[in-house]
């Protein structure tokens, strides 16, 4: 780590660090309540209202009809699923090879990954038919020794995100107890009660610091497995179906490089909203954004390079009907959506080659939350123009989204960051040992 | 330990699903189709199935089990008009039956491919797997206005809000069927004896429904048809139970053979 990155820069000292970041923990400003209650309100008014009205009706208060069954709900479910992929899977990744810039950012990281996981899992709630009888997906003993269908690519899902979420759950628990620890050491009353609960009395000895490690990186290697297999499973709810469009072998590496692009985006928009709301300038540095940024550039190459396969593989095969989905998804009504994708996500980032560019903050934010609109747009893309045309000319369709699921969509954002908020107050959005761990020993320091 | 291998290693043999007690087939001389829509009207009657209202039917959102697709071939003034009767075509290696993640559509002992209405939570993935597209979603949960509601038939459920639907070659008339063959002691149902609503409405004939494991049955005979038997999308390899004889005349576009 080179800590000299710029060369006004000037190293926190050790008490700096936990003192700059439990501020944001023990200190609420009234931006924040303001914040809070209006992503509150959003969501309320936004997405749980209009679910409850379409609970009570039914599905059909959504856009979807016959051949178009599906819709925004799943395509919103892949985003969400796809934004929680860097989370979790960078910081394990980056824990293995050591690479020690992620220190700073891999909390806020999982975090991501966990309430992007929960809202996606709400999405699958909105989607279904009968959401009163969900459970019936899990494999829980019944007095009419009723199971799930195991062949089911569905089944697949519930198995592989719970045990995403569980993971995921744990790690970012896991890597947390120490600064339980340090939130304990520095409040008082209740706080520190509960504080004391959190951090499993943690006292700082080395056994201690050594079974955290160990644990941690054995939970490193098993997690990184997991966040692949997931978006490859969740690829597969399409890629096992006939559907002209959807039947590709290239889904599941497609799904997963799109999810660790959109994820790595998100990473670069709430690691802005951080640093700027929270104060953390000095911690979340210009170091992070150009690292995300090669890596951003190299999951844009790869993610324009499957969707040329995608088409080539189509016109190569010269089947009928892959070729008339594919003549509906560039040319027909949701043409212009498909180019502005392709112009979001894989010509925008292009630009972060330049390294000006990748270092600045306000342009990387544009470009983030460019690819991530490019990257929802993808995921309806896929849906709303694969299942209007399928084998029957007489059955092909037409689907575009009612206002009940735009509103929906749009305010699963507001769940999302009100599911953060509250997170942000919880547990301290940047790991204060392991930041210290980067800086120069104290003694050394202050010679 | 030994005879759960044995079952297991049955199972996998190919063709497992030949030794169903029947395999119930339904043959459509499309040369004998008028596209009259009797059968789909007879199915509505038969079926409970509900009327989505003038809104919903514009949004694609009608459920007729039994549906006529039409074709145009030509350009006008020679133009023609083919019409190709749909419905759940009760594969054997149907593609919606591995897709439920709840298992409310699996096969049953008749060869039929069932949808247990109670077990559905609603997913659609059935119905986006369906290459025939013959699965239907109730998006809401409708009402028969009075005195419609005394015309439902008591042998079919009424389907709720967010269940999937679709044909069931009328299992309510083969279970009555088989009832009867039972009291009187036989083992199997005779062909003639089980006739879907739609069969029985169609006035030209066009549609025969029988056991295909009984070789003299009717639509064993049409079954037989090397000229004009074909099955619908039959390269996707779902291997349908319903056999379209194609017309006769050459003016279809898969006259070829």
């Amino acid at each position: 780590m080179t800590n000299a990155a710029t060369s006004d820069y000037v190293e926190p000292r050790f008490d700096e660090v936990n003192r700059d970041i439990l501020r944001t923990m023990l200190e609420t400003g009234r931006g924040y309540w303001i914040l809070l209650g209006t992503t509150v309100t959003v969501a309320a008014g936004g997405f749980f209202a209009p679910w409850f009205y379409q609970i009570h009706v039914g599905v059909g208060a959504a856009g979807m009809n016959r051949s178009a069954v599906w819709g925004t709900y799943l395509s919103n479910f892949i985003f969400w699923i796809g934004l929680s992929h860097s989370g979790t899977l960078l910081s394990a990744v980056l824990h293995i090879t050591q690479s020690s810039w992620r220190k700073a950012i891999y909390r806020s990281a999982e975090a991501m990954t966990l309430f992007s996981l929960m809202t996606a899992a709400m999405f699958v709630m909105v989607h279904v038919g009968r959401v009163w009888f969900v459970h019936w997906s899990f494999p829980i003993p019944n007095e009419m020794e009723l199971w799930p269908n195991f062949r089911s690519p569905l089944m697949f899902d519930v198995m592989a995100i719970t045990t995403y979420l569980t993971a995921s759950s744990i790690f970012i628990y896991m890597g947390s107890v120490p600064d339980f620890a340090a939130v304990r050491d520095n409040s008082t009353g209740l706080r520190r009660n509960l504080y004391t609960i959190f951090s499993f009395g943690w006292r700082g000895t080395d056994r201690e610091w050594f079974t955290l490690g160990w644990a941690y990186t054995v939970f490193a290697v098993f997690v990184i497995p997991l966040a692949v297999s997931v978006h490859s499973i969740v690829s597969w709810d399409f890629a096992l179906s006939i559907v002209p469009g959807l039947h590709h072998t290239s889904f599941a590496p497609y799904f997963v490089c799109g999810a660790i692009y959109s994820g790595t985006a998100g990473i670069v928009t709430v690691m802005y909203l951080i640093r700027r709301f929270l104060g953390l300038e000095r911690y979340i540095r210009a170091l992070h954004l150009d690292n995300l940024g090669k890596l951003l550039i190299v999951l844009s190459l790869i993610w324009t390079y499957i969707n040329v396969l995608e088409i080539v593989t189509t016109l190569f095969g010269g089947s009928s009907y892959e070729l008339e989905a594919l003549k509906f998804r560039l040319f027909d009504f949701y043409g212009p959506l498909y180019w502005g994708m392709i112009l979001f996500c894989a010509f925008v980032p292009l630009l972060m080659i330049n390294r000006k560019i990748r270092t600045n903050w306000n342009k990387m934010l544009i470009i983030s939350i460019l690819i991530n609109i490019g990257m929802l747009t993808e995921r309806f893309i896929i849906i709303a123009t694969s299942l209007p045309r399928k084998f029957l000319p007489d059955s092909f369709g037409f689907y575009f989204p009612s206002w009940i699921e735009i509103s929906i969509t749009i305010a699963s954002f507001a769940v999302f960051a009100t599911l953060f908020l509250i997170f942000i107050k919880w547990v301290p959005c940047v790991s204060i040992y392991e930041v210290k761990e980067t800086l120069t020993p104290l003694r050394r320091a202050r010679k | 330990m030994a005879t759960l291998l044995e079952k297991i290693r049955e199972y996998r043999r190919p063709g497992y699903f030949e030794r169903y007690d029947y395999r119930w087939t339904m043959a459509i001389d499309l040369d004998r189709c008028t596209g009259c829509e009797a059968c789909v009207v007879a199915c509505q009657a038969e079926n409970n199935l509900p009327i989505v209202g003038e809104k919903n039917y514009a949004m694609a959102r009608e459920i007729k089990w039994i549906r006529i697709e039409r074709y145009w071939v030509g350009e006008y003034p020679n133009a023609k008009l083919n019409f190709l009767p749909m419905l759940c075509q009760h594969c054997d290696q149907a593609p919606c039956e591995t897709a439920c993640p709840v298992s409310a559509t699996y096969h049953n002992q008749d060869g039929l491919n069932t949808q247990i209405y109670n077990r559905c939570i609603g997913t659609r993935t059935c119905a986006v797997y369906c290459p025939y597209e013959v699965r239907y979603f109730n998006w809401f949960s409708y009402e028969w206005d009075e005195p419609l509601e005394q015309q439902l038939n008591p042998d079919v459920t009424i389907r709720e809000k967010g269940v999937m639907e679709k044909c069931t070659f009328c299992i309510q008339r083969i279970r009555d069927a088989k009832d009867a063959a039972k009291d009187d002691g036989r083992r199997q149902v005779r062909d003639g004896e089980v006739t879907p609503a739609c069969v029985q409405a169609c006035p030209t004939e066009a549609m025969v429904f029988g056991d295909l494991y009984d070789e003299s049955s009717k639509v064993y005979q049409m079954y037989r048809n090397p000229q004009r038997g074909y099955r619908v999308l039959e390269e996707l390899n779902t291997s349908p139970s319903i056999i379209y004889l194609r017309r006769a005349n050459g003016d279809d576009e898969r006259s070829d053979v």
